[in-house]
């Protein structure tokens, strides 16, 4: 580590800092001016659909690839420039890149013993991480004789056998069937908490981040759209693009026509919208209005609403899909646009309830909406 | 369906057929003359060929096998000497060829994959000529005047390899040790390349980036992770060198001198010169017995590691 000493004023730098980073290839910006600022200890995700420049940022983090400009500073000290066999960085690879010539035990040594580690100690570091990962009983095995979950728990172990100051994960879970994720996303979150480390993780998956991450980055075409805590992507996302990748959304256009103290009125093709919340802005402006499906109400009668005639609108269900603990309704509005309503499914039968060819009335209310502008 | 129906479905699946045909021409061109070889060997030699081993006498069937031409190879020093020196000539070509062949192999299937099928091309190229044409070649770079010769005189090389006995005086290169073993080594590279080549460019480069990430060096990796993980290359080559290499005839009697011994030369000379059919058999027998054995005991072992790892 570098004694750095950080000029006094200044509020104390975070852990990771990634600074105004690019990576050029051949004129094609993968990664354009990114910067981001990770605390330690906090599990922080790149989200993205496949070549948004995720994995270019997190393969510059491990040192697989140099920053075309822009800086990495990781605990006061630069990386720029080192080789990955010289950072204090450990990666979990995608599909984990475990050596099928070694066993489960080589495979977690190996780290340690590049570092010239006396022999015991290597031992006892790699028995512990075994223990860590409940994989004990298994360390003399290949690892081909392994499942997909054991291996995902060896590269785990390996990759944190070195007490990384920063580990990362690319697409941690990706090789492992639904059930298996989701039993593992937990497990690997408590593993990660357990030993403490600050960890960056990429994935295509927005289930996969929302439950393992602290904080989401959403990336798109090489740069960030909005960064935050899961909730704050799902409930207040800053662009269309954030709302419509992240979860299912109803987005309408439409027309700001009505500007009043306490309260705008957004005209759409379909219905009218009641916003009551700070929405500056001027008569006649487009602006974007999200709507998640499960904030929907849908009925048989029409709603009598609080902003009623606002904010409700009659369609008839073109589609249903039923998901067991929910029901998603496609109601056709009057325009051609289509209204996805999902529905929870509280009781196991209704007396009345909607079917397909049904007339029925979607209603929402003002704090379901979220203005998108851009 | 009788026994005879169903053989002949079971003949007529195209599986049997075409797993049939190799097992047809190794038994034809193979097997049967091998074991002609053998009879051979423990035959006695009549005047134009051998006697046969069966005989009738007043009706009864009369089995004779000599024993006397093993024998006669296990106790004399000059056969015993030719053995281990061909098996010493074999194995000193196959650690050249694997010397120079790994990282001829390993540089290719790493360069871009637009000029990986040139690089493979110039390999083959030499089988466009003929082989025999080849070795010759040799005899011309190496004599007098011949351009390598005089490099290695100008380079002063030909006094280190007088003073190590592999070539008979400064200057002089050819049928010599040395001359033998370039030439063996310059033949079976290619050999030794190819199979090597196949096994790198299919390695997964990603395991390179995990040992770097944990913190190996490029070197280091390369030693922990590629060498290791090319050892059936490693093994295919290896083999595909040293078992023709054992039995060379063609090159030790062009490039080979009085003292390079090849068990090759030996056969010739007992079938052709000393017409003792029954000897040259031997010969021949105890040499495909000297690579067979070692071989299958070690095709057994990794089977056996194969058989552990599942």
């Amino acid at each position: 580590m570098n004694a750095v000493s950080a000029p006094a004023a200044v509020a104390p730098a975070a852990y990771l800092q990634i600074q105004d980073v690019v990576k050029d290839f051949n004129g094609y910006k993968a990664v354009n001016h990114v910067s981001i600022d990770i605390a330690k200890g906090e599990i922080f995700a790149l989200l993205g659909s496949s070549g948004c420049g995720k994995t270019t940022l997190l393969r510059m983090l491990g040192g697989f690839e140099t920053p075309t400009s822009g800086r990495i500073i990781l605990n006061d000290q630069d990386l720029a420039g080192l080789p990955p066999y010289e950072l204090p960085i450990n990666m979990m690879f995608q599909s984990y890149a475990l050596f099928p010539h070694l066993t489960v035990w080589d495979n977690i040594a190996f780290g340690l013993r590049r570092d010239g580690m006396a022999s015991d100690k290597v031992g006892e570091r790699v028995e512990a991480m075994l223990k860590l990962v409940q994989l004990a009983k298994f360390a003399k095995r290949k690892p081909h004789q392994l499942s997909g979950g054991q291996q995902q728990r060896v590269a785990l172990a390996r990759s944190l056998a070195k007490r990384p100051q920063l580990l990362l994960l690319d697409e941690p879970l990706g090789a492992l069937d639904k059930k298996l994720r989701e039993e593992t996303q937990i497990e690997l979150v408590n593993i990660i908490e357990e030993v403490g480390v600050t960890c960056v993780m990429v994935t295509h998956d927005q289930e996969e981040a929302m439950t393992m991450a602290s904080r989401i980055a959403v990336m798109s075409e090489g740069r960030i759209l909005q960064i935050g805590a899961p909730s704050d992507i799902y409930e207040t996302p800053a662009t269309r693009f954030v709302a419509d990748f992240i979860g299912n959304v109803n987005m309408m256009d439409g027309t700001l026509t009505h500007d009043a103290v306490d309260h705008v009125i957004i005209d759409c093709a379909d219905c009218t919208h009641y916003v009551g919340h700070g929405i500056t802005g001027t008569e006649g402006m487009s602006l974007s209005v999200a709507v998640r499906p499960e904030k929907i109400q849908l009925q048989r009668d029409p709603p009598a609403g609080e902003h009623a005639p606002h904010n409700q609108v009659q369609g008839t269900i073109k589609d249903l899909s039923y998901f067991g603990s929910f029901t998603v309704y496609h109601l056709l509005l009057a325009s051609g646009a289509t209204l996805k309503i999902s529905q929870a499914n509280a009781t196991r039968h209704k007396d009345d309830e909607l079917t397909w060819g049904d007339t029925a009335w979607a209603s929402w209310s003002p704090s379901a909406q979220v203005v998108l502008t851009q | 369906m009788n026994t005879i129906s169903r053989f002949w479905h079971w003949l007529r699946r195209g599986r049997t057929a075409v797993i049939g045909v190799p097992y047809l021409w190794l038994t034809v061109f193979f097997l049967l003359p091998f074991l002609v070889v053998l009879k051979f060997s423990v035959s006695e030699m009549g005047t134009v060929s051998v006697n046969d081993i069966v005989t009738f006498k007043d009706g009864a069937m009369q089995l004779t096998l000599r024993g006397t031409t093993y024998a006669f190879i296990a106790t004399e020093k000059l056969y015993i000497q030719t053995y281990w020196s061909s098996l010493q000539y074999a194995a000193i070509t196959t650690v050249f060829c694997l010397l120079i062949g790994y990282p001829f192999a390993y540089f290719m299937a790493r360069a871009k994959p637009t000029i990986q099928p040139t690089l493979l091309m110039l390999v083959m190229l030499p089988f466009w000529t003929s082989f025999l044409l080849r070795v010759y070649a040799w005899k011309g770079l190496l004599g007098e005047n011949g351009w390598i010769a005089d490099l290695l005189i100008g380079l002063h090389l030909d006094t280190g390899l007088a003073a190590l006995g592999l070539i008979p005086s400064p200057g002089k290169f050819m049928n010599s040790p040395f001359s033998l073993t370039i030439g063996m080594v310059y033949t079976y590279l290619p050999f030794m390349i190819l199979p090597l080549y196949s096994n790198l460019s299919k390695m997964d480069l990603r395991l390179l980036e995990a040992a770097a990430d944990l913190g190996a060096t490029p070197l280091v990796g390369f030693w922990k992770i590629t060498v290791p993980m090319s050892k059936a290359g490693i093994i295919a080559g290896s083999m595909l060198v040293f078992i023709p290499c054992v039995g060379e005839y063609v090159i030790p009697e062009i490039l080979g001198g009085p003292e390079t011994l090849m068990i090759g030369r030996v056969l010739s000379d007992e079938f052709f010169s000393n017409n003792d059919w029954p000897m040259a058999s031997t010969v021949a027998v105890v040499m495909v017995l000297l690579i067979i054995v070692p071989l299958a005991i070690f095709n057994r072992y990794q089977a056996e590691t194969q058989e552990g790892r599942r």
